[in-house]
């Protein structure tokens, strides 16, 4: 019982502040309706959207996650970056294939963002999850080992997405 | 003509040019995994700098841009990794120059249709 009040209080939070983002405005009749809003939406979804309840806020978890962003963003400058010199590049240097990457994350929210973050990441995108293997298109592959492409393309997150997700 | 309007219009810009590369690399390369690498990539930043942009030029509207910007770095590669998926099970062939396909060594991507033509029979059908 006390686990399902920590997922359901968790859920009206995030929705909460989500509507005082999307309203930005201090009206109190507003700010009163989107809690009434957050409450009842949080009562019907809240099964969905997280196991662990309020361990989620936790500071060392949002500490890995302000980590994790600017890594993030820069992996994402860069792809870009290689996808425009790639194109423009009249011979187009491009060596594609799909290598396999072996994953520590357990959880399927740690997947999902591994692969989000490897799909926006330079030269890769993620073609199919099966199990602790992610299936990976390379536009250039550099290594077709499983254990080196996994350093190669995964080893940049896992670290702190374990952090954050499990 | 203030500072944060020179700044939004310059990010504006910056995202502009990628969503055009983008598009340029959906024209060039070969087929459809690499011009899905082109599409995902080149789009996502491209809308996140286009929508930053306009929510640091009109500072009213920097929260409301900030959730539409982190919904589609959301879902964006969602969708890219639904697509090539589908592809890739409706046996969509390869480029020529593709080096290796530990996919199909693992034997774990099976394809739903045969090669010649890709069919949308449904796994029920006949077992």
């Amino acid at each position: 019982m006390g686990k399902h009040l920590s997922r359901y209080v968790a859920t009206a939070v995030t929705l909460f502040c989500l509507w005082l983002l999307l309203t930005s405005t201090s009206n109190v009749q507003e700010v009163l309706a989107g809690a009434v809003l957050a409450l009842l939406v949080a009562a019907l979804g809240y099964k969905g959207f997280t196991r662990r309840g309020l361990g989620i806020f936790s500071p060392r978890r949002l500490a890995h996650l302000l980590i994790y962003l600017p890594v993030f963003f820069w992996e994402m400058i860069k792809a870009n970056f290689d996808v425009a010199y790639r194109v423009v590049h009249p011979r187009m240097p491009i060596r594609p294939g799909i290598v396999a990457v072996k994953t520590e994350l357990k959880t399927d929210i740690g997947k999902l963002f591994l692969a989000n973050s490897i799909t926006l990441t330079p030269g890769t995108l993620t073609l199919e999850v099966q199990g602790e293997y992610l299936f990976i298109h390379w536009i250039n592959v550099k290594d077709e080992d499983v254990e080196r492409a996994s350093e190669l393309i995964a080893g940049r997150f896992e670290k702190h997405l374990k952090a954050i997700c499990e | 003509m203030t500072i944060t309007s020179v700044i939004g219009a310059l990010i504006m810009g910056f995202g502009a040019i990628f969503l055009f590369l983008g598009a340029f690399g959906i024209l060039r390369l070969p087929d459809v995994y690499n011009r899905l690498q082109a599409g995902t990539k080149c789009t996502t930043l491209g809308a996140f700098c286009t929508i930053v942009g306009v929510g640091i030029a009109q500072p009213d509207w920097i929260f409301k841009a900030l959730i539409v910007a982190v919904f589609v770095l959301l879902t964006n590669p969602i969708s890219a990794h639904a697509l090539a998926r589908a592809s890739y099970k409706s046996a969509v062939p390869l480029y020529d120059g593709t080096v290796v396909d530990k996919c199909r060594e693992f034997g774990e991507c099976e394809e739903v249709g045969g090669a010649a033509g890709a069919s949308e029979s449904d796994a029920g059908g006949e077992e």
